[in-house]
Parts: C-alpha cells; structure tokens; sequence
C-alpha cells in the first residue's frame, strides 16, 4: 500500500515537474523541526497550527494567505474570526485540515494527535512543523522557518534582527539586575488552588527574560499548588493573565483572598502584575516587548538610573 | 458464523422478530457504513471511488485523485473499521456481562474490567515519552491496544481472586468486589492525572472524552487479533448465556459448566473492552443501550441478542461518528460526547419504562 502510494506520488511528481507552468523560483526547499526536508511549491494558502506560528505569519504580512487556523491562535484576535478554524491544536481531524484545501501547513510541534499529524504528513500538501523552544534563539529560529516556508524572508529578516536587537537590549537591562525579585506565574485560580508556571513553559521563560526568580521553577509545567507550597516559595510579586481589564479587581481579589498568598511578601503588599495572556506566553514576535513590559513592572526605576527597585 | 435467526423466547411480545431485528440490524451497519465512507469535512464522496481504485491499480493518477485516495482509503476507511470494531465490541462486552450477571444494568464499567484498561492506557499515555520509550519502539500501534487488555485482563483477575469461593464465583460478591476495584482503578487514574501537566492533562482529558480521529492502518490492523477471537468466542457462549437466564444451579443441571463460560465471558469482555479503549478512550453508553435495545426489540434469546448487539452497536458508533465529525467541521466533537448525548436520554427512556413495568 504504501509503496503503491509512493509510486504514484512520485508519478504524479513527474507529471507535475514536466506539465506544470509554475515557475521554479518560486519553489524552496526547507528543514523543518522534525528534520524533514520538505519542498513548498505554492504558499498562497496557509493553514497555521499554533498561537506562535499564527502570529509569526501575520507579523510578516502573511496574513492575507492564511485561510485557517487553530484555537490557539488568539493574536492577532482578526484570526479566529476571520479565517477557518480547525478546532484545538491538539485535537486535529486529518480529514478536517485537508478540507480547508491549504496549499501549506505550517503547524507547531505541539500539534496532535500523532496518529493525524502523521496522516497530514504523508499527504502531497507540505507540512512544516514548527520548533517549539521557549528561547530567543529558538523565537528567531521559528520566524526563520516560517519566512522561508511564506517566501518573505526579507521581512523575516528585519523581524528577526528585531528580535535579536530587542533580546539584547533586556540582557543589558538583566546585568543591571542586582537582585532578581522572587516572581510566582499564576495561570488561575481554581477551587482554592493555583495554577503556577513552573520550568519548560512560556510562563517561565518570559519571567527569566524579564530578570525575575520564577519561585515555581522546581517544578515542571503548569502545576496546581496548595497555600503551603505558595507559603514555601515566598514571591515577592505575582505576575498573572489579564482576561480583561474589567475582571481586573475580581480576579486581584480572588487570588489575594486565598491564605497561602495572603502569607507570602507578595500578598501582604498586594503586589501582582496583571498582563495580557497571548501577549505575555504567545512567544511569537512580541515576547522582547512582552518581557520588557513585565521587566518594567517587577523594577519599575531600571529604566532611568539603572539603579535597582 | 454458527449464529442462527429463530423465533424470539416471547417473539408475539416483541414490535421485530429475530429475523426482523438481525435483518434490520444490518440494514442499519450497512447505511452506516456507506454514511461513513461518503460523509467528510472535504466533499469527497463515494462516486470517488472507482477513479481512486483504478488509479490505485494503474498507478497512474493525478493530485487530485491522490487526495481522494488520501481522503478515502487512508482517512475514512481505517476510522469505519475501527468505529464498527469499538461499536461492536463495546455492545457486545455489555451484553455478555448482562447475560453473565443477569443484571440489566451491568457493564463492563461496572465491574471494574473497563477502570483496569483506562488505568492501564492512562499509564501507558504517561509514560511513554520516559520509561515506556523502549516499549513504544518495539511494539509500535499495538502497545496501547496490548496494555489496556492487559489492566482489563489484570483487574479481571484480580477480581476474581477476591470474589471466588471454593473455585465458584458468586454474582453478588463477583459485582461487590468489581465495584471496589473500579474505584480503586480510577483514583490511580486519577493520580497520574494529578501528576501529569498541563498539556499532558489536556490529552489525557481528550483522550478520556473518546475519539476516532487518531484512526490509521496499523490501529486497525492491530485490532485484528482482537476482532477474531472475539469471533470464534462469542458464538459459543450463546447457550451458556441461554441457560443462565434459568439461574445457575439450572443452568449446572442442563450441563453447562458455569464456571468456564464465566471464565470465558470474562476474558473475553476485558479483549474487547480493552482493545476498543486503547483506540478510542472512552466512548460511553454503547455497551448498555444498544443491548437493552436489541432485547426490547427481539427477547432475551442470545441467539438475537449477541450479535444483534454487535450489528447496532457498530451502526450506532459510525453514525455517532459522522456527527462527531461533521458537526463542527473541519474540527470534530469528541465521540464520547457525542454517544453520551444520544445514548443517556434514550437511556432515561429505557429505565423510565422498567420502572414503569416491575
């Protein structure tokens, strides 16, 4: 069965390669995440798997070309409401994402379940998994693939020195840091208990980037917590998700009522930075401007004297 | 297959005779069959097919046809074995444990069989990027299947160990102990879950709400094994069943070794249980309406109702699966959430009705 497919891929390969009217240059060869060489003939209709992966394609001006995307892709918010959207990233349907009829799929590494992302692959339409590594290297990295993939590597270019320029800028910053303040991620509150950000999550990242401890790292990924636990890792500021800035005072005062952060240096002095989610863990191309946002708040005299809090 | 259409025990009682309910019952597979194979997110249909076929034989074909091969042979028909494999086994698991248990509300469920084999892939799913790595490797797409047979298997054993008196298994006890199991099975579930990660949580949550969407080849191929030993068993167990419907001692005095067909129903109920979790997680009220249906419809007699269970069974999931998949389209509904939707009204229905008549 397999070979047979083969056979007649290549055949219709062939065909294609001798008949077509498409013009080689506009063809390109590239490397994606998983190491798969994988050739893109026509990127004039994208399907993006992945909040990153949307926002990267928007930011360098493909937006116009992507005809669907994923729940995840919260920014730019035109996306979910303009295009297709092929349901949770992790929960695909093969059938699903051919029907959109993509001329390309540019999907995250998170995307599942494996059974379909392996269906997509064998499929003729290119399929291009996208690294998922929460670093400045791994950001430029991703905005590479996905301009080479778009052809538009000349803004790829300029988006990526951004970035480099931007990530340095918040390393210069950092060496001004004395103390790193202690610094607790909370995703939400649920039943009494908090969800933190511990290591190998955006959350982290971003906390890092922006010159804080993130108390929470000893553990890894989105944790709930007890009050003890919070008591233990006494942060001295709790960065949390801004739903929307009219649920600001009922979220502060639903997490300041739990004991555990009451108790900690951060609760006493009622110290929490509320910040947009996609903005703060997309990881897309605002994440130097997201950590200098949050570094602007965890010390707010940096700026101008370089002198610390 | 030795099964035979005869005249219902009360068949005057019931709206469809044997013959009508099988006869009926295929009709039914058969729609859902060909809903299945021409009903997709793409438009591709069934007039599809002989393009795809010749092209398949001829070699020769372009990307269109290509993507209808895709779409037909790669998407739609592994999904349609596996949903009629997860739909018949999964009504056939609830209607041997019924017969077994002369219960009408027992299920695999019930006793524990279907915790041991959601623990078992639970674990599996979690582990399989640490320890299980070396097992995923060798064993591929018959891991899971394999180790959820294997929980179903190990709580059935464990069950019966605790249940069994002087080599008898006793009914009450048999459901007393499956219950207790059942609750231990699911709070160690629920302790990998606990240790589990956001995203790790998110799969296991959709994993547990039942899909078809991971459908492939090897899956189905892997099924297989299960699926005919499922075949050559259960015809077997039709007069057993039969004559426990009289009681267990009765059905000892007509010559029916009891303890041996328990034996066989049990093992037989966690392969079936077991391998329709591993492909599809949870899929809920298969394998209690569709029984209760079948007898409703044609009596008691296993004859009718074993694989007339298994007929709508397999209907009922694909049919439940192409709403799964078309009603948001091009994302999908869980099919847990779908057969749960369908079958616990119908359900209430069902109990409303037996309350109605005791």
């Amino acid at each position: 069965m397999c070979s047979l497919r083969l056979a007649i891929s290549l055949a219709g390969a062939l065909v294609a390669a001798i008949a077509s009217p498409v013009p080689l240059s506009a063809e390109v060869t590239v490397v994606d995440a998983g190491g798969r060489s994988v050739r893109v003939a026509d990127a004039s209709r994208i399907l993006c798997i992945g909040g990153d992966v949307t926002e990267i394609a928007y930011a360098l001006g493909a937006g116009n070309r992507i005809v669907a995307v994923d729940t995840t892709s919260q920014y730019p918010p035109e996306a979910l409401k303009e295009k297709l959207s092929v349901g949770y990233m992790r929960a695909l349907s093969s059938e699903g994402v051919i029907s959109v009829g993509a001329s390309l799929v540019l999907a995250s590494e998170r995307a599942g379940p494996p059974e379909v992302v392996k269906t997509l692959k064998a499929s003729s339409v290119p399929y291009i998994e996208v690294p998922d590594a929460f670093s400045p290297e791994g950001l430029v990295q991703k905005i590479r693939l996905i301009a080479r993939a778009t052809g538009t590597e000349a803004e790829g270019d300029r988006i990526a020195q951004d970035a480099t320029a931007g990530f340095a800028a918040l390393a210069a910053l950092r060496s001004k840091i004395a103390h790193p303040v202690r610094a607790l991620f909370v995703l939400g509150v649920q039943n009494g208990r908090i969800l933190v950000g511990g290591k190998n999550t955006s959350a982290d990242a971003v906390l890092t980037l922006a010159g804080a401890h993130n108390v929470a790292a000893g553990a890894s990924g989105f944790r709930p917590v007890g009050d003890e636990a919070v008591v233990e890792m006494a942060p001295e500021v709790i960065v949390g998700m801004r739903r929307t800035s009219d649920n600001d005072a009922h979220d502060l005062s639903q997490l300041l009522a739990l004991k555990g952060v009451q108790s900690t240096p951060a609760g006493a002095a009622s110290r929490v930075v509320l910040m947009d989610g996609a903005y703060l863990l997309g990881f897309g191309p605002r994440v130097p401007s997201a950590a200098r946002d949050l570094m602007r708040a965890l010390y707010p005299g940096l700026d101008a004297a370089g002198a610390q809090r | 297959m030795s099964f035979t259409a005869v005249p219902a025990v009360r068949g005057s009682e019931r709206p469809l005779g044997a013959r009508g309910l099988l006869a009926g019952a295929c009709v039914a597979l058969a729609l859902a069959v060909l809903l299945s194979l021409s009903v997709g997110a793409t438009g591709v249909s069934l007039a599809a097919l002989p393009r795809v076929l010749s092209a398949l034989i001829t070699g020769a074909g372009d990307p269109a046809t290509a993507r209808e091969q895709l779409v037909l042979l790669e998407i739609r028909l592994p999904r349609l074995l596996l949903g009629a494999f997860v739909g018949a086994a999964l009504a056939l698991s609830g209607a041997m444990m019924q017969g077994m248990f002369r219960n009408p509300l027992a299920d695999p469920g019930l006793i524990g069989v279907s915790s041991g084999a959601v623990l078992a892939a639970v674990a599996t799913i979690a582990a399989s990027n640490g320890l299980a790595l070396p097992l995923v490797q060798a064993l591929g797409p018959y891991l899971l299947p394999l180790a959820a047979f294997g929980g179903g298997v190990i709580a059935t054993v464990v069950l019966v160990a605790v249940a069994a008196r002087h080599g008898e298994l006793a009914v009450g006890t048999l459901l007393l102990a499956g219950v207790a199991l059942a609750a231990l099975a699911s709070s160690l579930t629920g302790l990998i879950a606990y240790a589990s990660d956001d995203r790790e949580l998110r799969d296991l949550t959709l994993w547990m709400l039942g899909s078809l969407s991971g459908a492939s080849w090897p899956k189905a191929l892997a099924l297989a094994p299960f699926a005919l030993g499922l075949a050559l068993a259960v015809p077997r167990l039709v007069r057993g069943l039969n004559g426990l419907v009289l009681g267990e001692a009765e059905a000892f005095h007509l010559g029916i070794d009891v303890d041996r067909m328990k034996r066989v129903v049990i093992v037989a109920t966690a392969a079936a249980t077991g391998a329709a979790v591993a492909v599809s997680g949870i899929v809920g009220f298969v394998g209690i309406i569709v029984p209760h249906l079948v007898r409703l419809l044609a009596g008691p007699d296993h004859r009718v109702v074993l694989p007339g269970s298994a007929l709508l069974g397999a209907a009922l999931v694909l049919s439940a699966d192409v709403l799964a998949r078309m009603l948001v389209r091009p994302a999908e509904l869980p099919l847990g959430v779908v057969t749960a939707l369908l079958g616990a009204p119908l359900f209430l229905h069902l109990v409303r009705r037996w309350v109605g008549s005791v």
